[in-house]
């Protein structure tokens, strides 16, 4: 049984969706607009929702509780992409990083649904009808912003440049994954890349966005972080936040 | 009839039911958690009784609220081992929320969301009526509102904001 590969898997699922749903909690306060205030509140809750799912899975698998695994890893023991990491930058850059993944997760889930581990399947069915809200809100917003002024433009470019890289890792394989592959647990990570980009070049060329030409991820092993990550756990550790946004671990 | 608090096996589980059908929707607190079919099933084994509910989105903050509810509602009844379990397969959806919590929704200024029947996209551009003037020259606001479970939609009839409880 692939269950320890299982396990790593379920904790890079788990891991992406919490730091970036941390992240995306940032902008309560700042957004641009009040109504985007809420919407990425929304999305920061939905987030670290889906991440507690996983978590527990992670916990049925390896005794581990979730309230551990959050608050109780040094940086190099957590298990997300830099993509998620990085600090939220200016709304444009928030808000492309939010529909590459968003997109990811919708090409992910969509497979999931159908994988052999039953549990895996229950939360994949439980998170994909938000995320088709999530990507509904994002892909709109980028199109809004790629096409609005020549600034919101600029900055959508700029943003997608420095993100594109990053977002690559997200389809990087771990050491065993061709174990949940061959038991069609997961789908594999190539397969599913082609289909993420040709999704996301179709979509952010009808915005006006030029792709990068860049095939090799900004980093390979999720084991490896950049400073953000430290201070982003740093500041964590004052649960004050997650609190205000009701979650309970 | 007050039963002895340990023998769980003489309650009828239609009581229970009955019982947590007066358990709000702690965020809606128009309608209860049985009618949003957020409670999924109610089980005697030996001297507990063992209810199964179902998070509406997974984030919901309000998981905790509701487990506690129930729990002090059956211990209220006299009933002392109560376990609530938390199910995610089958996911709610909210084509299981029933006729009579459909329109006391719409008492409490909340739209009730479309069948859909498992597809959702297929109904994000239907109008929405509003829930004071019935009228569906509406439009949406925000898709994301207040609680992860709502969006925010304007009436241009009447003039007024309302809310809409998403499909899901
Ligand atoms: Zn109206």
């Amino acid at each position: 049984m692939p269950n320890d590969s299982l396990a790593q898997k379920i904790l890079t699922l788990a891991d992406d969706s919490f730091i970036l749903g941390h992240r995306n909690s940032e902008w309560a306060g700042h957004a641009p607009i009040l109504e985007e205030d809420i919407a990425f509140a929304n999305l920061a809750l939905d987030e670290l929702g889906h991440a507690h799912l996983w978590y527990e899975l992670y916990q049925e698998l390896t005794g581990v509780e979730p309230d551990r695994v959050v608050f109780f890893r040094d940086a190099n023991e957590w298990r997300n992409t830099q993509f998620v990491e990085l600090p939220k930058g200016d709304w444009a850059f928030s808000m492309t990083r939010q529909y590459l993944f968003d997109l990811y997760e919708n090409v992910l889930l969509e497979k999931l649904v159908n994988s052999t581990n039953e549990r895996v399947r229950g939360i994949a069915t439980k998170i994909r009808a938000e995320e088709i809200y999530h990507l509904r809100h994002t892909s709109n917003w980028v199109k809004r912003l790629g096409l609005g002024t020549d600034e919101s433009h600029a900055r959508m470019q700029n943003a997608l440049n420095e993100l594109w890289a990053s977002a690559l890792q997200l389809f990087v394989p771990l050491e065993n994954e061709t174990e949940l592959i061959d038991a069609n647990i997961f789908p594999d990570l190539k397969t599913l890349r082609d289909e993420w980009q040709d999704k996301t070049v179709s979509h952010l060329s009808a915005s006006g966005l030029i792709v990068p030409r860049v095939l090799e991820p900004r980093a390979i092993s999720r084991a490896q972080h950049t400073e953000h990550l430290a201070e982003l756990l740093n500041d964590m550790s004052s649960v004050a936040r997650l609190e205000k946004f009701g979650v309970e671990w | 009839m007050v039963k002895e608090a340990n023998d769980v096996m003489t309650f009828d589980v239609s009581l229970i039911w009955d019982a947590l059908d007066e358990v709000m929707d702690p965020e809606i607190p128009v309608v209860s958690m049985v009618e949003m079919g957020i409670v999924r099933d109610v089980k005697i084994e030996n001297d507990a009784v063992i209810v199964s509910m179902t998070p509406t989105f997974a984030g919901c903050p309000a998981l905790d609220v509701m487990r506690n509810a129930i729990v002090e509602k059956l211990h209220a009844i006299g009933i002392e081992n109560v376990q609530v379990k938390t199910v995610l397969s089958p996911p709610w959806t909210s084509d299981w929320i029933s006729e009579a919590a459909r329109a006391k929704l719409k008492t409490f200024g909340l739209a009730p969301p479309p069948m859909h029947g498992g597809n959702i996209a297929l109904y994000f551009d239907e109008p929405v009526a509003c829930p004071y003037c019935n009228s569906t020259n509406t439009r949406v606001t925000n898709t994301f509102g207040p609680t992860l479970c709502r969006a925010i939609y304007f009436c241009r009839n009447c003039h007024q904001p309302f809310e809409q409880f998403k499909a899901l």
